[in-house]
């Protein structure tokens, strides 16, 4: 666990190396054996300095959180918490010099150890992560990070840090103040002798006589025009749904008016409600846990090892194709972008240059980085340049009869054991196959837009897709940085069906009354990045039209009407505002301006006299949502909660708060979920009606997660 | 119950907030001297016979701060058995102020009280004092703290006031004012700041703007909006009012309370002190009260402080003759006429603090002088004050004359 050496000048080495561990982390163990050997090293009387490192190629990673997922008692997090802000202070204060020599990634607690020391040195390793980014799970840093950063930056430089979660390179670390030095890595330890041989100094700042906090005080008009503006701009962002930040702040407002020990207090018992509360739990659950898993691939079949691509074709350079085209040469491979116009290929690149343009600009990619990426894209009009492609993923207009001639044509042109993937949205994967003479290697690949930026992709499986397939598609998400998440085949798949549901119920509200502003911030208030007037807006009502019409044709007498598709119809066909596109939609999109909710909603909707709870309307929209990826399981569209929770946070922005679609309804609980429900069926109708899945859960006493 | 009566109502005249105003170059604690020693010498006082003197302040801090009722006391040559207590209940300190020292009477703890207040924002800049409530994050993400600004636009964006409803009511008040000073209404009330040699500093409020008209104000750009955009207050307050799409900023410098420097004392006590003392009692306090709202909207509770201050004394708003609403924004006084069915010529008729400031601390007495004054000079008898207060508070005072 701890490789503890002492040599001739008095330098103490402590050196984390966690066995079976692909990294270090602290657990009770961990803690346990860093705090005896510091304690060790204290009382020996030989020892003049220490120095912290790793005996791997990461310094240490945050707190093991197995131990935090499921924990719902604040007196456990509360004494873990205690014990490391005890060990870490014992660090600072116990007399010697301790100096923290990051050899590669530090995060979370793992930083905050090195925040202890009293100097951190980090070798100059590109890979390396610094930082505290418990906030982007829900949590602060409990160990001391929200007391000493602000001693030792001033709150105005703490406070990003500490809000935002981010992760530092070492130069970055370096500039934000977070590390002293950053040398190379060969010279990493003889840097912190040499510290500890000419300074050394074992009193921090704030354990001195008169130690002043850098920068302006809590209690001065100045720290009032950091902080007022600071807590505005935090509820903007949050919405209140996330309690960690308020509460970063208050550690920080609160801690640095008092002394460091009673600051450490008052972090340890907010870090123990955060932990034990519904939102880091859901956090950590689906976001880390979750996310996680999927990203390892855990529902590729077969142990086959995983695929490299080389060469990809796309058929179609509008948004969605130009986006993946962009994404693959990102991450190296080389596409082969095709389009029925040699001016609509190339504008296909085009928007790739700009997205990379972009990333140079701000510094995210040289120019030499770029070129070379731009140089990966082929732009084509000749279906016989696909030759060689090892997959081609088409995503030409929405219709039948175009994909099945570019199958058709795609398929004359690439090899026997080349991959043929759809990124349609809506149109069953079954049906499109029909049109392959290989449809065991016909998929589904659904890419979110804008597919270079968006990290989800619905691997979809047809009928007759195989396990290879499957595989193949996964590969390839992950290779081009993306996270995928198995669906079975349905009309929408996954995450088409369940945002339809989201938007059908926006325009019933707006059907019913319900004023239009209420509705967008209601959502918002929820957590949704937009509201679904404007999503609708933004996907088109044309679109949805169209698909109504398809879905209609194709289901004929099966066909039930949705509460909202009749604003649709009255939106496309009667009033001509099909959506953003056309610039006006539920929304006008004046030139230069915000955009506004139309002001004639009044006169085609009018607006009843009686206006809904905003709670109500919030929960309309989450509910209605949560339904429909139960009864996705119940369908085995997806396989399990978390793929479900996964692919909402990542799709379409499901507030991560509530830990997804589904970690929503283990959070409300089943059986009052269904309650819910059964009373919003009584009162708005059958879509709220809970599927037999759920009630089934309850009678046999099951939840959707374990924790 | 003792009844307690109001003596004498004076205020100083209130010099534009900044350095180059009037009264920067007067200390606090002799703005308030002043005021005290008008109320002394303007009734020929024997100060011994004073039980206190309460004195409101919104920021009691640095030069406000130390109980700076007792320094005025002391300052004003006051008996030194005098003694004081500054309180503050933000905009409404002053009015709150009286309503103590009057209870104080009431209550029969005490005879003769002066409640008054003090506020100089050129020299103790608003925020000087802190607080919980919108520096420390657990209170102000609780509250949906906003700048009060972003408030009243909200006020005039909820229902339904315009940009030109808000400029109309300012340049109205602005005009009230003017022709109020001009008629000498305010002479008789206001005593002059001196100096050291008896030189007068300033006798007339510096903040009026009589040639205010719609095309002035219409060159003036909402003073929040950049705000309310870009530190997230918008957003904030939308959270709690999520029927609003978005905030219409209205408000600006010309049509929301001026930033000035002012103080006021009002002498009350018992019937028979009076007596005793050969006063005459101009009105009494009939009855007062405060409530708490919603505090991020933060500006509606005038209304609903007068309706439970009416309720309280059996009255209706027909029965009150006159009203002065401190005009913290113009939307705040346009909603407070809508709400309670007060037609414009019964409220704030010799203009109000859009045109000669609001002294945050002082206001509140400065107005019910106001109020009173008006009363005499129409011979009229009921008369009620009130103000809207920092998160979501108001108070209000009931005088009727006797």
């Amino acid at each position: 666990m701890i490789d503890y050496t002492v040599d001739g000048d008095g330098v103490a080495t402590i050196a984390i190396d966690m066995a079976d561990r692909p990294m270090n982390v602290l657990d009770d163990d961990s803690a346990a054996a860093i705090g005896e050997t510091v304690r060790l090293a204290i009382a020996d009387d030989a020892v003049k300095g220490v120095i912290v490192t790793s005996r791997k190629n990461d310094f240490m990673a945050g707190a093991d959180l197995t131990v935090l997922l499921g924990e719902r008692d604040p007196r456990t997090h509360m004494r873990r918490c205690r014990e490391l802000q005890r060990i870490w202070r014992d660090i600072e204060t116990g007399g010697k010099p301790f100096v923290a020599a990051v050899n590669g990634t530090a995060l979370g607690g793992g930083f905050e150890l090195c925040l202890a020391c009293h100097r951190r040195v980090a070798a100059d390793e590109p890979r390396s992560l610094i930082g505290l980014p418990e906030v982007s799970i829900g949590l602060l840093p409990g160990s001391g990070g929200t007391q000493r950063l602000p001693r030792m930056l001033g709150i105005a430089r703490a406070l990003p840090p500490l809000l935002e979660g981010t992760r530092y390179g070492p130069a970055e670390a370096l500039a934000a103040g977070l590390v002293d030095a950053v040398v190379p890595p060969g010279s990493l330890l003889d840097a912190a002798r040499t510290w500890l041989r000419e300074d050394g100094n074992p009193v921090k700042p704030w354990d001195e006589r008169g130690f002043a906090i850098p920068g302006p005080r809590v209690q001065s008009p100045e720290g009032y025009m950091l902080l007022v503006p600071a807590i505005a701009r935090l509820r903007e962002r949050t919405r209140g749904n996330y309690p960690a930040p308020p509460a970063i702040m208050s550690c920080v407002y609160e801690g640095c008016q008092v002394a460091i020990d009673t600051g450490l207090k008052i972090e340890a018992r907010r870090f123990a409600r955060l932990a034990a509360g519904d939102v880091a739990q859901n956090m950590i659950r689906s976001l880390f846990f979750g996310v996680g898993a999927a990203n390892r691939l855990k529902r590729r079949p077969g142990k086959a090892t995983r695929r490299t691509f080389a060469r990809i074709g796309i058929l179609g350079a509008g948004m969605m194709g130009s986006g993946i085209a962009c994404a693959a040469a990102d991450a190296g491979l080389d596409v082969v972008l095709l389009d029925t116009a040699p001016d609509l290929a190339h504008a296909g690149r085009a928007y790739g240059e700009s997205v990379f343009d972009k990333r140079v600009a701000r510094g995210r990619m040289t120019e030499t980085e770029r070129d070379r990426a731009l140089r990966r894209i082929s732009p084509t009009t000749d279906f016989a340049a696909l030759a060689g492609c090892e997959l081609v993923v088409e995503a030409v207009f929405e219709d039948r009869a175009v994909k099945a001639d570019v199958i058709a044509r795609a398929e004359a042109a690439i090899g026997e054991d080349a991959f043929f993937a759809s990124n349609t949205s809506t149109l069953p994967i079954t049906e499109l196959a029909e049109a392959s003479v290989r449809p065991r290697r016909f998929v589904g690949m659904h890419f979110f837009s804008p597919a270079e930026r968006m990290k989800l992709v619905e691997v979809i499986r047809a009928e007759r897709t195989s396990d290879d397939t499957i595989a193949a598609a996964m590969d390839l998400s992950r290779q081009l940085g993306k996270t995928p998440i198995l669906v079975n085949d349905s009309r929408g798949f996954f995450t088409s069906r369940v945002i339809g549901a989201y938007l059908d119920e926006g325009r019933a509200l707006l059907a019913e009354g319900v004023n239009p502003a209420l509705i967008e911030n209601a959502a918002r208030l929820a957590g949704f990045p937009v509201g679904p007037l404007a999503l609708s807006d933004e996907v088109s009502l044309e679109l949805e039209q169209r698909i109504i019409d398809q879905t209609r044709a194709a289901l004929g007498g099966d066909f039930v009407e949705r509460s909202g598709d009749a604003v649709v119809e009255t939106f496309v066909r009667r009033l001509g505002r099909p959506g953003r596109k056309a610039g006006k939609g539920f929304y006008d999109y004046p030139d230069g301006g915000d955009k506004r909710l139309w002001p004639g909603l009044g006169g085609i909707y009018a607006r009843a006299a009686d206006q809904p709870e905003v709670e109500t309307v919030r929960k309309r929209l989450l509910y209605v949502q949560g339904l429909e990826a139960a009864r996705c399981l119940e369908e085995g569209v997806v396989s399990g909660p978390e793929d479900a929770d996964v692919a909402s946070i990542l799709g379409w922005g499901f507030p991560s708060h509530l830990g997804g679609v589904l970690s929503m309804v283990h959070t409300v609980g089943i059986g009052t979920f269904v309650s819910d429900c059964e009373a919003l069926a009584a009162a708005h109708g059958p879509r709220f009606e809970p599927p037999g899945y759920l009630r089934a859960l309850i009678a046999e006493g099951r939840r959707l997660y374990a924790a | 119950m003792t009844d307690a009566y109001i003596y004498d109502a004076v205020r100083t005249p209130r010099g534009e907030g900044k350095p180059t105003g009037a009264l920067n170059e007067v200390s606090p604690v002799r703005l308030a001297a002043t005021a005290l020693a008008a109320v002394r010498d303007r009734n020929g006082l024997d100060t011994s016979l004073v039980d206190d003197v309460v004195l409101g302040c919104s920021e009691p801090a640095g030069e406000q701060g130390a109980v700076i009722a007792r320094s005025a006391v002391l300052m004003a040559d006051y008996d030194q058995c005098v003694s004081g207590v500054q309180v503050n209940r933000f905009c409404a300190s002053g009015l709150e102020a009286v309503n103590m020292a009057a209870a104080q009477v009431m209550s029969g703890q005490a005879d003769l009280a002066i409640g008054g207040g003090v506020e100089s924002m050129s020299r103790v800049a608003m925020g000087s004092s802190g607080g919980a409530w919108f520096a420390d994050p657990e209170v102000a993400f609780r509250t949906c703290y906003v700048q009060q600004g972003i408030s009243a636009d909200l006020i005039a964006t909820r229902f339904g006031f315009s940009r030109d409803d808000v400029d109309a009511y300012a340049v109205e008040s602005q005009r009230r004012a003017a022709e109020a000073w001009d008629d000498g209404r305010f002479e008789g009330s206001v005593a002059p700041v001196t100096d050291e040699n008896d030189a007068i500093i300033l006798d007339r409020d510096e903040h009026v703007r009589p040639d205010t008209d719609m095309r002035t104000l219409a060159a003036l750009n909402p003073a929040f909006e950049k705000m309310g955009r870009d530190m997230g207050f918008d957003s904030v307050i939308l959270q709690r009012y999520p029927e609003v799409e978005r905030i219409e900023h209205v408000h600006h410098a010309g049509n929301s309370s001026g930033i000035v420097d002012g103080a006021a004392a009002v002498l009350v006590g018992s019937r028979e002190i009076g007596e005793s003392l050969g006063l005459k009692p101009r009105a009494r306090v009939r009855n007062f009260g405060s409530i708490g709202s919603e505090p991020s909207i933060m500006l509606t509770g005038p209304a609903p402080v007068t309706r439970k201050v009416l309720a309280r004394g059996g009255m209706e708003t027909g029965d009150i003759d006159l009203y002065e609403l401190n005009e913290a924004f113009a939307a705040v006084v346009l909603l407070y006429m809508r709400d309670l069915g007060v037609p414009h010529d019964r409220i704030n008729v010799n203009g109000g603090a859009i045109a000669m400031g609001h002294p945050l601390g002082a206001t509140g007495a400065m107005i019910l002088g106001t109020l009173l004054d008006e009363l005499e000079r129409r011979d009229l008898e009921t008369g009620l004050c009130a103000l809207c207060i920092g998160a979501g508070m108001g108070v209000a005072t009931v005088i009727e004359r006797v």
